[in-house]
């Protein structure tokens, strides 16, 4: 009898240690599931270019390689790529070489957590650090021509490569930020963006097709501007639009915002020089 | 901006005494003096005043566009192709800003086909 007893403690203890080892590995699993990827609310597979929403002569022009106004920018962004700073003589090239070959690919991270301040970066912001560090030059304006020029020569780097930005590690409470801004009502109108680009998208809103609101071919040239704008332009516009208050320039949230559609949009082609009504 | 920027394209091989399109972007903000700013501040007019397109000693195209035209505007016109000489195109504004753009385009001696 001490040996039977024995041989069923051990089994016991055995047993025990089995069902431990199954928790925490079963909890490791779930908790990785939902670190790599959270719920969409917008299926992967049914993700769309605000393109498909523009009409047939928005879509000519966006098509047509020299008459996109857009190419207008690329040019003065080409120069300015290799224009040497006044303060230290140096240019983009001095440092980054040919842009076609050292910005691919670059665009598709962006926004993304600045490794030195530890900030969420939108593209223009990481052009606009170089130039102030590097080229000891002052900062470009929000959405001037240099700058819109420079944006769109290192987007169009990446043309036709799919959308990937990292939402891990530092990068995820901002995330999560622009997830709930994504689909908090707000403004007079007290609409989210979830409410027309989620729930919505294909209606028409007056003589408009609601597109998804996808940032795959930011900056972009709009009919509407005459001129090429940045996604924080065009989000800025949406807040006009739905009656809210507008963040000023450079605010974190539309950095937020902004990374949450870039997941959002995940895999759909950079489509930059881009345009749309 | 000081610097503005102009493109014009042309079809690849032309032979003389073709009749070919000639297509002439240019970048202009072509305010009409009715719009604001992105702080709410009217833009005063500043328009094209008057575009000019030399091919050699011939002026071949001139438009005097005026606020109805939209910003960075797309002209296209049609030239008879003689011999390869300089396309000089030249523009002011009510701001009385110049803007010019030189670009040789080449023609290819008449194909004996």
């Amino acid at each position: 009898m001490p040996a039977a007893g024995c041989v069923r403690t051990v089994i016991k203890v055995c047993w025990r240690i089995f069902i431990l080892i199954a928790l925490w590995v079963g909890m490791g699993y779930a908790a990785a599931q939902t670190a790599a990827s959270p719920a969409r609310s917008l299926p992967l597979s049914q993700l769309k270019s605000g393109l498909h929403y523009s009409g047939k002569d928005v879509q000519a022009l966006h098509a047509d390689e020299f008459a996109n106004p857009a190419q207008l920018w690329l040019s003065q962004g080409a120069q300015a790529w290799g224009q040497p700073s006044a303060a230290n003589g140096k240019s983009c090239a001095s440092c980054h070489g040919a842009v076609a070959s050292s910005m691919k690919g670059v665009a598709t991270r962006y926004p993304a957590i600045d490794a030195a301040s530890g900030r969420l970066f939108n593209l223009e912001d990481r052009i606009n650090q170089c130039t102030t560090r590097h080229q000891q030059a002052a900062p470009h304006m929000y959405d001037s021509d240099a700058l819109l020029g420079l944006s769109l020569l290192v987007t169009q780097a990446s043309k036709g490569m799919p959308l990937r930005v990292d939402i891990g590690g530092a990068a995820r409470s901002h995330w999560q930020a622009g997830a709930a801004l994504f689909s908090q009502r707000q403004g007079q109108m007290n609409l989210s963006c979830a409410q027309c680009h989620d729930q919505n998208f294909g209606q028409r809103l007056y003589t408009d097709a609601l597109s998804q609101g996808q940032p795959n071919g930011y900056p972009v040239y709009r009919l509407e501007w005459q001129k090429p704008g940045s996604l924080e332009r065009r989000l800025r516009s949406c807040y006009a639009g739905i009656r809210a208050e507008t963040p000023p320039w450079g605010a974190l949230e539309m950095r937020q915002l902004a990374l949450y559609l870039m997941w959002r949009g995940e895999g759909l082609p950079i489509e930059v020089p881009a345009v749309r009504k | 901006m000081t610097m503005a920027f102009a493109r014009i394209q042309w079809p690849e091989r032309v032979f003389a005494g073709d009749v070919v399109k000639v297509r002439l972007l240019v970048q202009h903000p072509m305010d009409t003096g009715y719009l604001q700013d992105l702080l709410g501040k009217l833009v005063p007019r500043n328009v094209i005043q008057s575009l000019t397109c030399t091919w050699g000693q011939q002026v071949v195209f001139r438009v005097e566009p005026s606020s109805g035209i939209s910003a960075n505007p797309l002209f296209e016109f049609f030239v008879r192709a003689d011999q390869t000489a300089e396309m000089h195109v030249a523009w002011t504004d009510d701001r009385g800003v110049k803007g010019s753009l030189r670009q040789t385009l080449p023609v290819l001696p008449k194909s004996s086909s």
